[in-house]
């Protein structure tokens, strides 16, 4: 008895965590993007997808979501199959990722958030678009609200981004490169959000490719390059030795000195 | 206007407004999704299915055209993707060699076929006959009450006004869905819309569009509404809906402006005779897009995804 219970804790995937992964593989035509990926990241915390360009950090957040395909793997949810939960997952894709010049505003993107509460038919009344504007002021966003969306500039496209998964009330927020492009203020405002709904026990997956900012913004991390190279607390993993075995030759040893240095 | 304009103008007018009406409305969504060529690959597919279905049927009735025509869609959107997978090549490639082809194979079969006896041919295929859909039985502006003269419409007319009238409705109904894949396709995956449908519905929605007004309008009014009106509406303003609004005001303006010019204009300037309707339509459609570039409030945003004038 004891043995079979042993088994199956370690098979399981952790029903407590809000996004668990095994065996993950993905690949983009013959080419392997990601391999036999684990990872499980906990709840409550503030994780980071680090590694270098190519090496499958956005690919893991899209095939988590089932946005592309997977060729093998699993993947839960707060201990539930992706499909079942999407109303509590919060993804923000790539700023890169859409066409800016669509013509729509900015409050009109965070409505987009909250289609998933308003339906397909039902009128949007005036409560969602107060949600919707409450959202666009959290980011610091309110006075841009019936501005065209390609005229604002990307740090602040970033924070509409934001303020439709804000708009969303998902516990579980996956980011896709939130800081890539963004003006200091941004960066601020939104790790300052990010912070907030970590406060308020929300679980937060970033991929993020700023390595200096890793130990000041995040608990815990998964160091990524087609494989998993490494994942836990920011502490323990993110090493000088995982860091440059992630990165392989690409990044200088007194860089990552300084790095984990100042994660110590 | 009296009794003529009724009898000549009326039925081709509207049948070029509803023609009109129904590709530009999908027509802004390809658009924004930069797939404004499919509109261009659908009317060039539909001739080899419009000649086949006749080769094996032997009449010219509505409904083995629309069959036809359907089933040429499907076999280029296979066919596209076939392409597109196989040789790794980007979209607007495989559907640029995959209705090219299929063009010149619907060429090829009408050239060695006989359809001398029946009015099928390269010029109805492009320029369609909207001249001659004209409303005999009319006397007036009173047969639009008098049940007999109902009776002898042409058939392109209730059957162009039920598609504009049915793509209508989609578009009210599936708005948020086609507004958010169009503008975040991750996004609209991630919250479990069925993004892959939507967009099927969307093509399949052009080919209805396109097949339908083909028969009536010919492919260079099709292939121009699915682009011209939605491309300039979009240089007009940066809301979605005004868009749509003012893609369906500028069709109705091609479609009016371009019979109207076709018929009177060369009388009016001396000449006689008439010139093509369906071009002119075409052409007054490429002018409103040029003056939306030039000054239209919202230009300089967009880059005109693909497209311009028909062949």
């Amino acid at each position: 008895m004891a043995e079979i219970s042993l088994v199956d804790t370690r098979n399981a995937l952790d029903p407590a965590s809000p996004l668990a992964v095994r065996g993950l593989t993905v690949s983009y035509g013959e080419k392997p993007a990601l391999f036999s990926l684990d990872a499980t990241f906990p709840a409550g915390a503030m994780s980071a997808i680090v590694g270098p360009n190519g090496a499958g950090k956005s690919t893991f957040l899209k095939a988590a979501l089932g946005l592309i395909p997977r060729v093998s793997g699993e993947v839960q949810v707060f201990g539930r199959d992706v499909d079942r939960v999407r109303d509590r997952i919060a993804y923000v894709p790539q700023r890169a990722s859409v066409d800016w010049d669509f013509p729509t505003t900015a409050i009109d993107v965070v409505l987009m958030g909250l289609y998933g509460q308003i339906g397909l038919w039902r009128r949007i009344s005036g409560q969602y678009k107060a949600r919707a504007r409450a959202c666009l002021d959290r980011v610091g966003m309110g006075e841009f609200a019936d501005r065209q969306i390609g005229q604002l500039s990307g740090g602040q496209q970033q924070r509409v981004f934001l303020a439709r998964a804000l708009a969303q009330e998902a516990d579980l927020f996956l980011l896709d490169e939130p800081f890539a492009g963004v003006d200091a203020a941004t960066e601020r405002a939104i790790i300052d959000v990010l912070k907030s709904l970590q406060a308020d026990g929300r679980s937060i997956v970033a991929v993020h490719h700023d390595l200096s900012t890793v130990p000041d913004y995040f608990d815990h991390v998964m160091l990524v390059n087609l494989r998993r190279i490494a994942e836990g607390p920011v502490r323990q993993v993110f090493t000088a030795a995982a860091l440059s075995e992630t990165y392989g030759g690409r990044l200088g040893a007194t860089q990552i000195d300084t790095l984990t240095l100042q994660g110590a | 206007m009296g009794a003529e304009f009724v009898q000549f103008s009326l039925t081709p007018i509207l049948i070029g407004i509803f023609a009109a009406i129904a590709c530009a409305l999908p027509g802004n969504f390809l658009i924004l999704r930069r797939q404004a060529l499919i509109g261009d690959a659908i009317s060039h597919v539909v001739l080899p299915g419009i000649v086949v279905a006749f080769l094996v049927t032997g009449t010219t009735a509505t409904g083995p055209m629309l069959l036809g025509a359907a089933g040429a869609a499907l076999v280029a959107v296979v066919l596209i993707e076939t392409v597109r997978r196989l040789g790794k090549i980007e979209p607007g490639a495989a559907m640029g060699v995959v209705f090219t082809a299929l063009f010149a194979g619907g060429v090829l079969l009408l050239e060695q076929s006989d359809t001398s006896s029946v009015h099928l041919d390269v010029e109805h295929a492009l320029m369609g006959n909207l001249e001659q859909l004209i409303w005999l039985r009319a006397d007036g502006w009173g047969s639009l009450v008098d049940p007999v003269a109902l009776a002898a419409l042409p058939p392109e007319l209730p059957r162009m006004a039920i598609v504009a009238v049915i793509i209508m409705v989609l578009t009210v109904l599936f708005w948020r869905p086609l507004k958010l894949t169009s503008f975040d396709e991750g996004f609209a995956r991630a919250i479990g819309l069925p993004v892959n449908v939507i967009a099927l519905g969307l093509v399949a929605t052009a080919a209805a569009a396109a097949v339908a007004a083909f028969d009536a309008v010919g492919s260079i009014i099709v292939i121009a509404m699915f682009i011209c009106p939605p491309a300039a509406a979009r240089l007009m303003t940066n809301r979605l809906s005004m868009q749509v609004a003012w893609s369906i005001a500028f069709a109705v303006l091609s479609a009016v402006l371009g019979y109207v010019l076709a018929g009177y204009g060369p009388i009016w300037l001396g000449a006689a005779g008439s010139v093509s309707a369906a071009g002119m339509v075409a052409a007054i459609s490429g002018v409103i897009l040029l003056l939306a570039c030039l000054f239209g409030p919202a230009r300089g945003r967009v880059g005109v995804a693909a497209g311009g004038e028909a062949p």
